[in-house]
This record gives C-alpha cells, structure tokens and sequence, in this order.
C-alpha cells in the first residue's frame, strides 16, 4: 500500500495510455480538419491543434518522471484545465466562435467529458507523487 | 438513400460485431482483474491477440473492398481510425506488459472501452454519403 510510487508506475502509467489516447484523437482530429477544410473554422481548428500538442507533452512528460518531466507536466495539465474550462465556457456562450467541434466544446462532451476530468486527475496524481519527485 | 449503405459496408457484419463483443467482454474481465487487484492474466493478453485478429480482419475487408472501387463517405477520417483502430489492441499490450499490477489490467479495461467506439466511428465514416 505504501510502496514509493514514481510518476509513471501504476495509476500514472494508466494515466499515461488515456494521454496517449486523447493526444492520437485529437492529433487525427486536428491534422485531417487543418488539411481539409482549415477555412471554415481556423480559430477551432487550431485549437484543436494546440489540444493535441499539450496532450503530447503530457503524456512524454508523465512518461519521462523525473523533476523535468513532473514540472512538464504539471505546466501541460494547468493549462489542459484553463483551456477546457475556458473554452467549455466561450463554447456555450458564442456557439459562432466554434462552429465546428473541438476536444475541449462543451467541456468535452464529445468526448464523455474525460477532457474535463483528466486534466485534474493529472493534477492530482502529480500531488500524490510529489515526495517522490526530489 | 441510406438503405442500402449499411448492407453494402465493408466494415459492418461479423468481425464488426465480434471485435465490438470481444472487446467489451475483455474490458470487463480486466474489470474485475482491476478490482481483485490482478496483474494482467494470460486471458487477456490472449484477448487482445484475438481482438487483434479481427481488427486486421476488418481491416484486410475494407482495403479489398476499396480495392474493388467502394469508396467510404469520408475517407480522410476512415483511414485515421483505422490505422488507429488495428494500433489499440497493441497498444494495450506493451503498457500492460510495461505494468505487471492491477494497473496493467485498468490500462487494459480502457482501451478495450476505446475500442467499440472507434469501431462504430469507422462505420460512421463509411456510411456518410458525400454530400
């Protein structure tokens, strides 16, 4: 029960496969949008970009452990929240702006809402490994 | 206009329908793996190797289907996820083996949840009739 737990051992490696998830949708999603029909929405279309990169650096940086890797993290997983929030916000608020669905419209209903909930228990699971970090 | 779309689908039928079946019965058995804080068993890396089977079936049907002139409704995103559909099971597999804990049996429970989605997805993008 009291074993040292590294950032990527256990709970944190099955974090790291939902990371590796979201960021292969969201990259698809982004890359095939970006080529395809970039005009019709860019400003969500490059969000959705920006999306798939965070959850790269996430998952690299979970995988990594380490103080680099934790600190990483720690800065994917912050804005991972302010964006989800931020745009699950301006998403029902001026439905124009977003005209096309992204990871993060809607608080990532699309998505079962798991955009909203990983990111927190990214942070969480940062905050129960921090003794291990130095 | 859509009757016969589904009928004539290159990823509905059988290995559809039992890729979609085997991965929720794996999901739950590594479920209760999770829960009895089980390693993953030989059961379900047999499961994901069988899993794997149909998907690359599936896969092997739709390519001779596209060979033969079928084309889906949107194929951009039908060969994403179906590059991403046969690189799941796998996926699966090298974490769990990476994770010998019940960890190793939740990461597998996920991307067995992933997969049924993924398989409908790509069904979706078939069947979606250009314009």
């Amino acid at each position: 029960m009291a074993e040292p737990q590294a950032t990527n051992r256990g709970p944190g490696r099955l974090l790291i496969a939902i990371y590796i998830l979201f960021a292969i949708a969201a990259t698809s999603r982004a890359g095939l949008q970006i080529a395809t029909k970039f005009d019709r929405a860019p400003v969500a279309y490059l969000l959705s970009a920006v999306a798939a990169l965070i959850y790269i650096v996430a998952a690299v940086g979970l995988a990594r452990a380490g103080h680099a890797g934790r600190r990483t993290a720690l800065l994917c997983c912050s804005i991972e929240l302010v964006g989800v929030l931020g745009v699950g916000v301006l998403s029902l608020a001026d439905r124009q702006l977003f005209p096309d669905e992204t990871v993060w419209s809607q608080f990532g209903s699309g998505y079962g809402y798991v955009p909203l909930v990983l990111p927190v228990l990214g942070l969480l699971w940062l905050w129960r490994t921090r003794t291990t970090a130095t | 206009m859509t009757s016969a779309a589904a009928a004539g689908s290159p990823v509905h039928g059988l290995l559809a329908t039992a890729g979609i079946v085997l991965s929720l019965v794996l999901a739950g058995w590594a479920l209760v793996a999770t829960l009895r804080h089980r390693a993953p068993d030989r059961i379900q890396f047999a499961g994901l190797a069988l899993l794997e089977l149909a998907l690359l079936g599936l896969a092997v049907v739709a390519l001779v289907a596209l060979g033969g002139g079928e084309r889906p409704g949107e194929p951009g995103a039908f060969f994403g996820y179906l590059v991403t559909l046969v690189c799941l099971p796998p996926l699966a597999w090298v974490l769990a083996r990476m994770e010998p804990t019940r960890w190793g049996s939740a990461i597998v429970c996920a991307i067995c949840l992933v997969t049924p989605v993924v398989v409908v997805r790509l069904q979706q993008t078939w069947e979606v009739v250009g314009g």
